[in-house]
């Protein structure tokens, strides 16, 4: 037979395609969705399944429906100026769930002095804007894998 | 049982959340768990919601949620939204209409991507309602991911199915009448704060007339709503009580029952026996040889699939596993 015994590409068997699962979501008053719509849709066209949870989010509510979807990360956007509140509550609930795994990362209105406190409290990654949509798909897909 | 299946049967959210992602990306741990729990499934109610993208689906289900955890109800959805099927990715915003629910213990909220399955469910809908079942879950709630007519199948796996229709669609109406009426148990006339509602619903009650309903057989009602206010939503729930009277009529339920075992039945060997088949093949060292042959038009696929089905399968099961040669007379060299 001419073809080696084994796996061709065609019927390599299906086993654990896991897709990487995220969460996109607005925490806040502010009704500025066009980044956050944005991103979703970059993600989608990245493979990514994007659980999109809508405005006027509380922390408690993003991390629950993070909970229920199972999901890999979570990406916030802020353009209210309250990101020195929400990210770092997000890690807290996250934490007090036994969550600590799920990546928090965002971007939104924040300035660059915050940034770095925000980093070291646990926020994986801020993107501000003008940031290439590349940018950012390109960060997901380095740093985000699906769980075990 | 194991560890995580009692966990879930506990009623234990984050376990239960789990289990549903390992079943939709199928890991074979998963489902030592899921067939463990199969036989605490069967109590909960199953709702299925579908209409044309857009027509107020989420919307009702958030309504519906809210009325029946008036009357006590623990409730679990199940949204599905379409896999872009040039990226694989998906954005699923069932939710977007649903998190005022979010906090609520006595709900559970699982969005799916389709995945490349058809029928406006995703391969792994039976196994996470399944999983919600045997969390203890009253009321589970299906919004699919819009109607068609490949539906009628896998929609037998809901108790009462609702099926949503705006006005203003009328060419649409005509469109989705083939498989509609066997779909539909409650047609929903939803936006009908919306032109053109009455004449929708005329429209609908005209094609369920023309139906033939034998005596004591489910007559599909057509009731009016507008999701986006709450209105109609009472009255619906009402007509699923009877429809759920219905049902649970002497040899009804034993009907539906009948029929949700062969659509779990069915869909799970459709995918085990494609699977198995292909990689029996591979693992033979047939399988590139005879997409060799095709693409050289020496062979064509019905003559493989057949023999792959006669002779295989029937074989390995008579045969106690002993795979079946597939080599014919094309696979000379
Ligand atoms: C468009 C806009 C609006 C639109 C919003 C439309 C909509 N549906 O989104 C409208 C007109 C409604 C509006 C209203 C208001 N706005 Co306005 N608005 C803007 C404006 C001009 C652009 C925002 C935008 O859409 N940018 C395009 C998107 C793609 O960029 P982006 O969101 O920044 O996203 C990028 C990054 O930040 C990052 N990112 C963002 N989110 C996320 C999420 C994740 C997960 C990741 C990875 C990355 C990421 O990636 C993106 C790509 O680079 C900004 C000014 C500015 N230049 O940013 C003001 C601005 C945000 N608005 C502002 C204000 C004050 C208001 C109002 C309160 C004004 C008022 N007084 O009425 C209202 C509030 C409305 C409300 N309900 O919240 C202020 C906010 C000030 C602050 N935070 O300190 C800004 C900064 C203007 C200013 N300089 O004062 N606004
Ligand atoms: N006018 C009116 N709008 C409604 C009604 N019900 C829902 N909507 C609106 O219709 C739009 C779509 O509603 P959804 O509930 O997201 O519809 P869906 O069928 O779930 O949509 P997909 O999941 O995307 O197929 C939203 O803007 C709703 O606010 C209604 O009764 N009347
Ligand atoms: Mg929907």
């Amino acid at each position: 037979m001419a073809t080696a015994k084994g796996k061709s590409v065609a019927a390599t068997p299906k086993k654990a395609a896991r897709k990487v699962r995220i969460l996109v979501g607005k925490p806040g008053l502010d009704g500025h969705d066009r980044g956050a719509k944005i991103i979703a849709r970059a993600l989608r066209d990245a493979g990514v399944e994007v659980i999109y949870t809508g405005l006027h989010q509380t922390p408690e509510m993003i991390v629950s429906a993070a909970a229920q979807e199972d999901v890999d990360g979570i990406g916030l956007s802020i353009l209210s100026g309250a990101h020195n509140y929400l990210f770092p509550r997000i890690l807290q609930l996250l934490r007090e769930k036994k969550m600590g795994d799920v990546v928090l990362f965002g971007g939104g209105i924040i300035p660059d002095d915050d940034i770095p406190k925000l980093v070291k409290k646990g926020v994986d990654r801020v993107f501000t804007p003008g940031t290439p949509i590349q940018e950012i798909v390109d960060y997901v897909n380095e740093r985000i894998r699906p769980r075990k | 049982m194991n560890a995580a299946g009692r966990e879930i049967l506990a009623g234990n959210t984050r376990a239960a959340a789990r289990l549903m992602r390992d079943l939709d990306d199928e890991i074979p741990a998963a489902i030592r768990t899921l067939k463990r729990l199969y036989r605490h499934t069967g109590r909960a109610y199953i709702l299925g919601v579908t209409g044309a993208p857009g027509s107020g689906k989420s919307t009702l289900v958030n309504r519906i949620t809210t009325h029946l955890r008036k009357r006590g109800k623990s409730v679990g959805i199940v949204a599905i939204d379409p896999t872009s099927p040039f990226s694989g990715g998906a954005i699923l915003g069932d939710r977007i209409r649903m998190q005022q629910h979010a906090l609520d213990e006595g709900v559970f909220i699982k969005s799916l991507a389709t995945r490349g399955h058809l029928g406006g469910l995703s391969r792994s809908t039976i196994d996470i309602v399944n999983v919600m079942d045997a969390m203890g879950k009253d009321v589970i709630l299906i919004e699919t991911v819009g109607v068609g007519q490949d539906e009628v199948e896998i929609v037998k796996v809901a108790h009462t199915n609702l099926v949503l229709v705006v006005p203003g669609l009328g060419d649409d109406i005509q469109a989705i009448k083939a498989g509609i009426l066997e779909i539909a148990d409650i047609f929903v006339i939803n936006k009908s704060d919306r032109d053109g509602a009455d004449k929708a619903k005329r429209e609908i009650e005209t094609m369920v007339s023309m139906g033939i309903f034998k005596e004591g057989k489910w007559k599909p009602p057509v009731l009016s709503a507008v999701a986006a206010t709450d209105e109609g939503t009472v009255e619906l729930l009402e007509a699923v009580d009877r429809h759920q009277e219905y049902i649970y009529q002497e040899g009804n339920l034993l009907r539906y029952r009948r029929e949700k075992a062969r659509v779990e039945l069915v869909e799970i060997l459709k995918a085990r026996l494609i699977e198995k088949a292909v990689s029996d093949l591979d693992a033979h060292g047939l399988l590139d040889p005879l997409l060799t042959e095709m693409a050289k038009k020496r062979l064509d696929p019905y003559t493989i699939s057949e023999k792959v089905v006669d002779h295989s399968f029937a074989f390995h099961l008579l045969n106690g596993g002993k795979p079946a040669s597939v080599k014919g007379r094309g696979n000379r060299r």
